[in-house]
This record gives C-alpha cells, sequence and structure tokens, in this order.
C-alpha cells in the first residue's frame, strides 16, 4: 500500500514487513522482547513526517483515541 | 444532531488471524478507495497493550445532489485517523476511526471493538457503532442519510476485504456468498437512503427559496 509521502513507501514496505512478523510470532504470543522494528519505524516515520508537514495534514495535538464527540439525539 | 448506528458483525477466523489481517487488509479488491495508508504512531504499554494511529486517505465523492451546495474545487480526497488498542492478553482490539477533512460538512466518527465469540471460539466478532452528523445549514439531515447510506456500504467493502486478506493469509481462494448476500442488502438500503436523502434535499432547497 502506498505511503501519503510518495518517497516513503519503500521505507514503509520494510518496517510493515518486520512489524507484521513481530506483531504475529511475538507479540500476539505474549512475548515481551524489544521490538526489532525501532530502527525501520523511525527512519519511515521521519520520512512520513515531512511529508505530513508539507502537505498540511492536521493531525498536530489531536489526543489519542479522542475526537470531540457530540452525544447522539436519539 | 448526531446520526447514531450500529450492528454486530463476524468473521469466521480466529481473533489472532483477525487482528493480524487488520494490519495487512489494504490493499485488497473491495478497498478502491483507500489511496494511501501510514502508521503514524505505535507504542507499546507498560502492561502490553499495542497503541497505534493509522492514517489514511479515501476518495471522497460527494453525492450530485449535494455538489452544488458545496465549495467549488472542494478537495476529492480525505484524511482519516484511525487509532486502536490491541489487548493480546483479553484477546480484544478496539478502534476509533474518524475523519479529519471536511468535517464541517460530514463528520463519521466509528468505533469497533473485535473480541472472541462468545459461541464459537474460532470465529471473531465486531462490535460497531458509527456517529454521522453534519453542520452544513438546511442540509444536515440530507447530509447524515447520505452518511449513512455510505457508512453501510463501506462496513460491507470492510468485511469483504477482511474475509479476502483473511482467505489468502490460510492459502484459500476467497468464499463469497454470504459477502454477496450482505452487499445486495447493502445496495437496497443505500437506494433507499439515496431516494430519502433526495426528498430531504428538494425540501431544503424550496425552504431557501421562501
Amino acid at each position: 500500500m502506498n505511503s501519503v509521502g510518495e518517497g516513503c513507501t519503500e521505507l514503509k514496505r520494510e518496517y510493515d514487513q518486520c512489524f507484521n512478523r513481530w506483531f504475529a510470532e511475538k507479540f500476539l504470543k505474549g512475548d515481551r522482547s524489544a521490538d526489532p522494528c525501532s530502527e525501520l519505524f523511525h527512519k519511515y516515520h521521519t520520512c512520513v513526517q515531512k511529508a505530513i508537514k508539507e502537505k498540511d495534514i492536521p493531525i498536530e495535538g489531536v489526543e489519542f483515541m479522542g475526537p470531540s464527540r457530540e452525544k447522539p439525539d436519539s | 444532531m448526531v446520526k447514531y448506528f450500529s450492528c454486530t458483525g463476524f468473521l469466521k477466523s480466529s481473533w489472532d488471524q483477525v487482528f493480524l489481517a487488520f494490519w495487512q487488509r489494504y490493499p485488497n479488491p473491495y478497498s478502491n478507495h483507500v489511496l494511501t495508508e501510514d502508521i503514524i504512531f505505535r507504542e507499546v504499554t507498560p502492561d502490553n497493550c499495542l497503541m497505534s494511529r493509522r492514517l489514511l486517505t479515501k476518495t471522497s465523492r460527494a453525492p450530485r445532489w449535494a455538489e452544488r451546495f458545496l465549495p467549488a474545487h472542494m478537495a476529492q480526497k480525505a484524511y482519516i485517523l484511525e487509532d486502536s488498542v490491541v489487548d493480546p492478553q483479553g484477546r480484544t482490539m478496539t478502534t476509533l476511526t474518524w475523519n479529519i477533512s471536511h468535517a464541517r460538512v460530514m463528520s463519521v466518527e466509528e468505533r469497533c471493538v473485535y473480541k472472541v465469540n462468545p459461541e464459537n471460539s474460532s470465529w471473531t466478532e465486531i462490535e460497531r457503532e458509527a456517529w454521522i452528523s453534519s453542520r452544513l445549514y438546511g442540509l444536515s439531515k440530507a447530509v447524515q442519510e447520505f452518511g449513512l447510506a455510505r457508512f453501510k456500504s463501506n462496513v460491507t467493502k470492510t468485511m469483504k476485504g477482511f474475509e479476502f486478506i483473511l482467505a489468502k493469509m490460510q492459502g484459500e481462494t476467497p468464499t463469497r456468498t454470504l459477502a454477496e448476500t450482505a452487499t445486495v442488502k447493502a445496495r437496497e438500503t443505500a437506494l433507499a437512503a439515496k431516494v430519502k436523502a433526495k426528498d430531504l434535499a428538494s425540501q431544503a432547497q424550496k425552504k431557501q427559496y421562501v
């Protein structure tokens, strides 16, 4: 799948591959050994953050699991 | 004014397969509206839950009847955030998804809880809730109806995409019978809502001229 940053797709692919293996073989099985993908994530993340800034995507300061929600009226 | 919707669905795969498929589900034949996908935050908490934030770009086409009410040259794509928490001990995954573009025109927020099906532990249950709102003056009802219809048809696509990826992971040819039935139903619902939305839109337009 493509990244929002045109130049980040290859970095994303490498990271995704590492993550999926770790997620299936370690994390889901309760193995708490250190995440082997952090270096790949750092490279990918730096690239994506640059693209997000350039495209002015408004994600700054958005709370985790927390968009403001109005209560349903019914 | 917020429109609320909830439903429960299930996938005939175990929780760990479904959680794994969750990260691998794009692209699939039913995700043509998803243009880009990125992980922009990820962390394992001290109690071993995985927190992630995914940024998605999706196409966002307004219905033809609404075009004249919207700003000219409005972007044809929307940015979506999807936060999730995977708890492997509790065997649950909770996701919260919402649009950060065009939120004044229409805001869709979805919350899903994935868990082991209580009646069949090799299946996974998905409890889905959605809140749809619009702040477009005089048109919010019509936009909500449209939003709900599109949301429902996207749920069908999501489930079909999941089934496709799960089958691929398990090295099978995807079965389509159940999903196809759901599509026909969703199409009928979408059509009914479209007619209703058109009605409301023409009423709103009449009101504007009074």
